[in-house]
């Protein structure tokens, strides 16, 4: 079975008067389809401009993106991107943001309404279809920027650290709730974090990069036994500080 | 909210809060009584020469004189109207240009040193060119009034279209949108607050440049009233005038937060 992404030899470099900065070099990786990957890093390294080329946001310098086995570029398939903020636009109601993506790509009609009306219910927003994003919660305004997101039934979900502009608290149960909503589609999702035990909470796989330039360091596999272990569950699990520590040391480790 | 019975420190604050209110209107209206009393007073005491200084009572007078003739309507109907003209015109072309400064890197550096230039000139130099080009008549005001208030426009419009937040165009991108999505579902409705506190700067500028245009092209209008007033020697009509405008300029800017408040999501 092909990899549902495939990544190989992808390079990227800002451009400036000042001069040429090398972000990322010689990144292959593959994500198979349903694949929850985790992408870990020092600041600095890359992570974000990653997002940025799967998405097609940004046109690497070299190597390839393959989505089924067809360069991204011409597959035609749907990326769905959830940035570090919900970004919900206030002079829109809840619904009006959800079906944002829909009415870009003029897909908007009776059928995804009533299929973005059912979503919202199932992710507990169904009473706030109306309301401004001022009124709900941080954790609520996430999911609906998710209904956003999912609303144009993307095959490849790129998550850019959604949970960091959160409270501590807020943050845990949110994570909880999104990479479970997310493993419940069978999406495949590749998450960017710092936070190792995020990471380590929700991915079936972490990929640490290296300082600028970005480079693969080490690829992690994470294993709990079974699948459906809700991340909150998997940090009051034995394994879990072990992976923990494998991961860290694989980040402290300059050579 | 809940209902809930107020507590007494609850109710005491309230009062307090409220005479605080009361006790400014009150003083506002006495300081205004204070003011044209004294006026009057000095007036009528010969303190002051009420022929230069004009008095209340003399200016009512004049008011009530111009109110029967009709003749008054005129003149504010037609400063209104130059005034509104202008500001749609403003409203209008400066965000039209706005948007193609935004929608265009090159455009907007070419153009900056141009804008800054031309929004630091004092507007009332141009005035005299303006009577030459355009002629003696309405035209000269509605330009001079534009000139006035549009520079300040586009490059308060354009300044708050290029702070947009990077990852709300980034988002519109990622949805599969473009250049006009970021413009129609970003921008303009993000830029909304942005438009109409310019345009509350906007109306009183505009009435500037229709006050600086009647000085010098107008035989109607109440900045015409002004200069004939103060040829004449007539200083009644020139203090009516300015109060009047003052009036005015108020009800112009309250127009404007009225429409602030309705649109406020």
């Amino acid at each position: 079975m092909k990899p549902k992404l495939e990544v190989s030899g992808l390079s990227y470099s800002y451009h400036s008067l000042e001069g040429e900065t090398l972000a990322l070099s010689n990144i292959s990786f593959t994500a198979d389809n349903g694949e929850f990957l985790a992408v870990v890093g020092p600041s600095g390294c890359g992570k974000s401009t990653l997002l940025s080329l799967l998405c097609g946001l940004l046109i690497p310098d070299e190597g390839d993106i393959l989505i089924d086995g067809v360069p991204k570029s011409e597959s035609g398939v749907n990326i769905g991107y959830m940035l570090q903020r919900d970004h919900l636009f206030e002079w829109r109601t809840i619904m009006g943001n959800a079906e944002l993506g829909l009415e870009i790509q003029k897909k908007r009609n009776s059928s995804s309404r009533e299929k973005l009306h059912n979503m919202l219910h199932t992710y507990g927003l169904g009473s706030f279809e109306n309301a401004r994003p001022s009124e709900l919660s941080g954790g609520m305004r996430q999911r609906a920027a998710l209904v956003r997101t999912l609303a144009l039934e993307p095959d490849l979900l790129l998550l850019d650290e959604p949970f960091s502009a959160l409270d501590y608290q807020t943050r845990l149960s949110v994570c909880d709730d999104i990479s479970t909503i997310i493993k419940s589609t069978h999406k495949t999702a590749i998450l960017i974090t710092h936070d190792l035990s995020e990471a380590i909470s929700v991915a079936d796989r972490v990929i640490v990069l290296t300082k600028r330039p970005g480079r693969i360091k080490a690829v992690v596999p994470i294993s709990f036994g079974s699948e459906n272990i809700r991340p909150l569950d998997r940090r009051n699990m034995p394994e879990f500080s072990v992976y923990f520590n494998q991961v860290w040391k694989e980040l402290q480790n300059h050579d | 909210m809940i209902e809930t019975h107020p507590t007494l420190a609850q109710q005491a604050f309230i009062e307090k809060e409220k005479l605080h209110r009361r006790n400014v209107r009150v003083w506002r209206f006495m300081l205004l009584v204070l003011l044209l009393s004294v006026w009057e007073l000095c007036a009528r005491l010969g303190i002051i020469n009420d022929f230069i200084f004009s008095s209340p009572s003399r200016v009512t007078i004049c008011f009530l004189e111009m109110v029967k003739d009709k003749s008054i309507f005129m003149h504010i109907g037609v400063t209104v109207m130059e005034t509104l003209v202008s500001f749609v015109l403003v409203v209008v072309c400066g965000f039209l240009i706005a948007v193609l400064l935004w929608s265009s890197r090159s455009i907007s550096e070419v153009l900056e040193p141009y804008l800054v230039m031309l929004n630091s000139l004092p507007k009332s130099a141009l005035a005299p060119i303006l009577i030459v080009w355009l002629g003696n008549n309405i035209k000269t005001i509605i330009v001079a009034s534009i000139s006035v208030a549009v520079f300040g426009c586009i490059m308060t419009l354009h300044t708050g279209f290029s702070q947009t937040d990077p990852d709300k165009i980034k988002l519109i991108y990622s949805l599969g949108g473009n250049k006009k999505d970021v413009l129609l579902k970003v921008l303009l409705p993000g830029s909304v607050p942005l438009i109409i506190s310019n345009m509350k700067v906007n109306i009183g500028l505009c009435l500037v440049g229709v006050i600086i245009g009647e000085f010098l092209a107008a035989n109607k209008g109440l900045g015409y009233l002004i200069i004939y007033g103060s040829q004449v020697f007539k200083m009644d009509l020139v203090v009516m005038s300015i109060v009047i405008l003052c009036i005015v300029s108020a009800i112009l800017y309250q127009g404007i937060s009225l429409l602030e408040k309705k649109i406020k999501f």
